[in-house]
C-alpha cells in the first residue's frame, strides 16, 4: 500500500475535535516528566535484548573464567574460600556499573538522534530530564545486578531475605551514582565514540584499583592511596562486608579475604561507605543538572 | 489588530553568534489563525528565528511574544501554547507510534483522560492509525514527517511551528504532508508559522516573509508580492552575456543579472517588448524566454539573486552562521 496515497478523513464526517490542554507547570507535571523519562529508559532496555546480553559478557568473564583460572594459583592463601566467592561482590558491582554507564551514555544518543530536543522544548524544567534519566539508568542497572544475584548459588553464597535486599540496595545505590557521574559527562561531550573512549579511560581503572578482585589491606602505599580515593572502593567493600557476613568462613579467611576499608587505621562503617557513594552521586546529579542548564 | 488576536509578535529581534549577526533586527506580526511562511535560502536566518520564538535560544537584543508571552520572560508559558515539528527528526526510532505520543503527552502535562482520545484522533489525521502500534524505526520518511506533525499539535497548542515541514520529501508525500496541514488549520483552528525554502510551497501561506542575510525584505501575501513585482521575467541566452548587459543598460535602461547561466531582468508587457529587443539590442540572442512573476522573482527582485544562486554562491555570512549554529546554539 501506498503511504502517501491514503484518503483523507472526511472532515464532516469526524467527531468534535477533542481539545486538550497544557497546564501551567507545577511539581506535579515535573513528576510526571521525570516518572515518563524513567519509563522511557525502561521501555528501551526491554527493547534491547542484546544489551541485556552484552552487558552480562565482561562481568560473567572476571567471575568464571579469571575467577576458575586463578583459582589454582590462590587457593593456598584463601583459607579454603572458592575465589569467584571472594570476587563475587565486586563483580556484583561492576555488573551495575557498566549498564549504569550505558544508560547515561543515551543522554548522548539523544542528542545525536534529535529526541533531546524534543525533551528540551516541553515546558517542564531541565533537572526533571536529568533526575528521571538518572533514576532510570539506576532501575535498569539494577535489573542486570538482579540476574548476576540469581547466580549466587554457583559460586557458593547461600540466598536469605536480608542478603537480597542489601545486594539490592547496595546495586541501586551505585547504578544512581554511577549514571550520575555518566549523565555528568555525558552533557558535556557531544560525540558517541567520544564518550565511549572517556568511559573506558574511567571505569576500567576504577574498576581494577577498588577492590573488586583483591583484599584491600596490606597494599603498597601507592596502590593503598588510589583505592581509598576511588569511589567505587566504597561500593565494593560495603557489598564483600554483606555477602561474607552470610558465610560460614574461619576467622584467618575473614581477616585476610574480608579486612574491610580503613581510613588512617580506623575501620570505616558500611554505612558511612554507603553514604560517601550517596554524597558523591547527588553531588554529580547537581553538577549534571547545573551544567544542563547552563548549555543552551 | 488588537493584542488577543495576534498570535506572533516580534520586534526588532536580533541574534548573534559571537561577531557573527545571524538575524539583523526582524519586526513582524502573525495574527491568529493565519498560515504565516518564512521564506528563505538556507543561512537566511530562518531557523534561528524560529529557535528564538520557540524560547530555544535566547535573543541578543530586540523583543518576541507567542500567544500573548514573552519568549524571554515567560519562557514556560509560551512552551505551552506551542507546539514545534523541527527541520531534523526528533522521534525516538525505538519507541511505537503510540509510546512517542504518550511521552509527549506526559511531558506537556495534558489531562490523562483525555490523552487516549486525543491520541486516537491525531493519529486518524495524518492517516496512521494502523501503524500505531509499529516502532518509529519502521517508518518511511513521510511517515515519520507526519506523526511529528501529529505530535507538535497533541497538545493543541495556539501556534504550531513547522521549520521545512517537507523538506528531504519526494513531491507526492510533499503533497500529501500540505493537505495535513490544511486539514490541521481548518478543523483545529491553529495558527501555523513555517519557514521554507521551496518556491511552491510557499504559495499555500496566508501570508509570506521574505528573509536574506537574517532581515526581512518583503512581508505580504504572496499574490500582492507578485503584483508588486509588477514586470515579467525575461530571460535571454546571447552570444556575449556582458556586452548583453551593457546594451540592456545603455539603449533600454534595463538593470540585468545573469542568474542560473542567462541573462535576467524584469520588464512590464515582457511579450510587447521581445520584438523590440531583437530589433535593438545589437548582440546576438540564442534564445528568449518570458514568464509571469513567480515568487522566485519576487525573491530576486528583492535581493537581485535566485533563491537557488543565493545557496550555491556559498555565502561567506550564511555559511559562518550555519557553522556557529552546528558547533553552538542549534542543538
Amino acid at each position: 500500500m501506498s503511504v502517501t496515497e491514503q484518503a483523507l478523513p472526511a472532515t464532516g464526517a469526524m467527531t468534535e475535535v477533542i481539545r486538550v490542554r497544557v497546564p501551567p507547570r507545577s511539581w506535579r507535571s515535573e513528576l510526571r516528566a521525570m516518572k515518563i523519562v524513567w519509563r522511557r529508559e525502561l521501555i528501551r532496555f526491554r527493547n534491547d535484548r542484546i544489551r541485556i546480553v552484552t552487558a552480562l559478557v565482561q562481568p560473567l568473564l572476571f567471575l568464571f573464567v579469571l575467577g576458575s583460572g586463578l583459582q589454582q594459583l590462590s587457593s593456598a592463601s584463601t583459607d579454603g574460600v572458592d575465589l569467584k566467592t571472594f570476587i563475587y561482590p565486586g563483580i556484583l558491582c561492576i555488573a551495575v556499573m557498566f549498564t549504569a554507564m550505558f544508560s547515561a551514555a543515551s543522554i548522548v544518543w539523544d542528542r545525536e538522534f534529535g529526541f533531546m530536543r524534543e525533551m528540551l522544548v516541553a515546558p517542564i524544567r531541565r533537572s526533571s530530564i536529568v533526575i528521571g534519566k538518572c533514576l532510570g539508568g539506576a532501575t535498569v542497572a539494577s535489573f542486570q545486578g538482579v540476574i548476576l544475584l540469581c547466580l549466587a548459588w554457583a559460586v557458593h553464597v547461600p540466598y536469605s531475605v536480608t542478603l537480597v535486599l542489601g545486594i539490592l540496595a547496595i546495586q541501586l545505590l551505585l547504578a544512581f551514582s554511577i549514571t550520575a557521574f555518566g549523565v555528568m559527562v555525558a552533557v558535556r561531550i557531544k560525540q558517541m565514540t567520544a564518550f565511549m573512549g572517556v568511559m573506558q579511560m574511567v571505569v576500567m581503572p576504577m574498576f581494577f584499583i577498588s577492590g573488586a578482585l583483591f583484599p584491600v589491606a596490606n597494599l603498597p602505599g601507592w596502590l593503598a592511596f588510589l583505592n581509598r580515593i576511588d569511589p567505587l572502593t566504597y561500593a565494593v567493600d560495603p557489598m564483600r562486608r554483606l555477602v561474607f557476613s552470610h558465610l560460614d568462613l574461619s576467622a584467618a579467611a575473614r581477616r585476610t579475604l574480608d579486612p574491610g576499608v580503613t581510613w588512617w587505621g580506623w575501620h570505616v562503617p558500611a554505612l558511612l561507605e554507603a553514604a560517601v557513594v550517596l554524597a558523591l552521586g547527588l553531588a554529580m546529579l547537581g553538577i549534571a543538572i547545573w551544567e544542563f542548564n547552563a548549555s543552551e | 489588530m488588537t493584542e488577543s488576536t495576534l498570535a506572533i509578535e516580534v520586534n526588532d529581534l536580533r541574534k548573534s553568534f559571537d561577531e557573527v549577526e545571524a538575524v539583523r533586527g526582524v519586526s513582524f506580526e502573525v495574527a491568529a489563525g493565519e498560515v504565516f511562511g518564512f521564506l528563505g535560502p538556507n543561512g537566511a536566518g530562518k531557523t534561528t528565528t524560529i529557535n528564538m520564538l520557540c524560547t530555544l535560544a535566547k535573543p541578543t537584543a530586540g523583543s518576541a511574544r507567542v500567544a500573548g508571552h514573552d519568549v524571554v520572560r515567560e519562557r514556560d508559558d509560551v512552551r505551552r501554547h506551542i507546539g514545534l515539528v523541527f527541520q531534523d527528526p526528533t522521534l525516538d526510532g525505538y519507541l511505537t507510534a503510540e509510546q512517542n505520543l504518550r511521552l509527549h503527552a506526559e511531558l506537556y502535562g495534558v489531562d490523562p483522560a483525555l490523552v487516549p482520545g486525543r491520541m486516537r484522533q491525531v493519529l486518524e489525521m495524518v492517516g496512521l492509525s494502523e501503524r500505531r502500534e509499529a516502532t518509529v524505526m519502521t517508518f518511511s520518511g513521510g511517515m515519520r514527517r507526519r506523526l511529528e506533525i501529529a505530535r507538535g499539535f497533541l497538545h493543541s497548542p495556539r501556534v504550531l511551528f513547522l521549520d521545512e515541514p517537507t523538506i528531504g520529501l519526494d513531491p507526492q508525500t510533499r503533497s500529501s504532508i500540505w493537505r495535513y496541514i490544511a486539514l490541521l488549520q481548518e478543523r483545529e483552528e491553529i495558527t501555523i508559522f513555517m519557514t521554507t525554502h521551496y518556491m511552491d510551497e510557499a504559495e499555500f501561506c496566508d501570508r509570506i516573509a521574505i528573509m536574506d542575510q537574517g532581515q526581512i525584505v518583503a512581508l505580504d501575501t504572496p499574490e500582492a508580492l507578485k503584483a508588486q513585482v509588477g514586470a515579467d521575467r525575461v530571460r535571454i541566452q546571447t552570444e556575449d552575456d556582458d556586452a548583453a548587459i551593457a546594451a540592456l543598460a545603455g539603449r533600454f535602461d534595463l538593470e540585468a543579472t545573469i542568474s542560473e547561466g542567462a541573462v535576467t531582468f524584469f520588464v512590464s508587457s515582457g511579450e510587447e517588448f521581445v520584438p523590440r529587443l531583437f530589433a535593438e539590442l545589437g548582440v546576438a540572442i540564442r534564445s528568449v524566454s518570458v514568464s509571469r512573476p513567480t515568487l522566485d522573482d519576487v525573491f530576486m527582485s528583492h535581493t537581485g539573486t535566485t533563491i537557488r544562486d543565493a545557496e550555491e554562491s556559498g555565502n561567506k555570512h550564511a555559511n559562518r552562521v550555519m557553522m556557529q549554529m552546528m558547533t553552538g546554539g542549534r542543538r
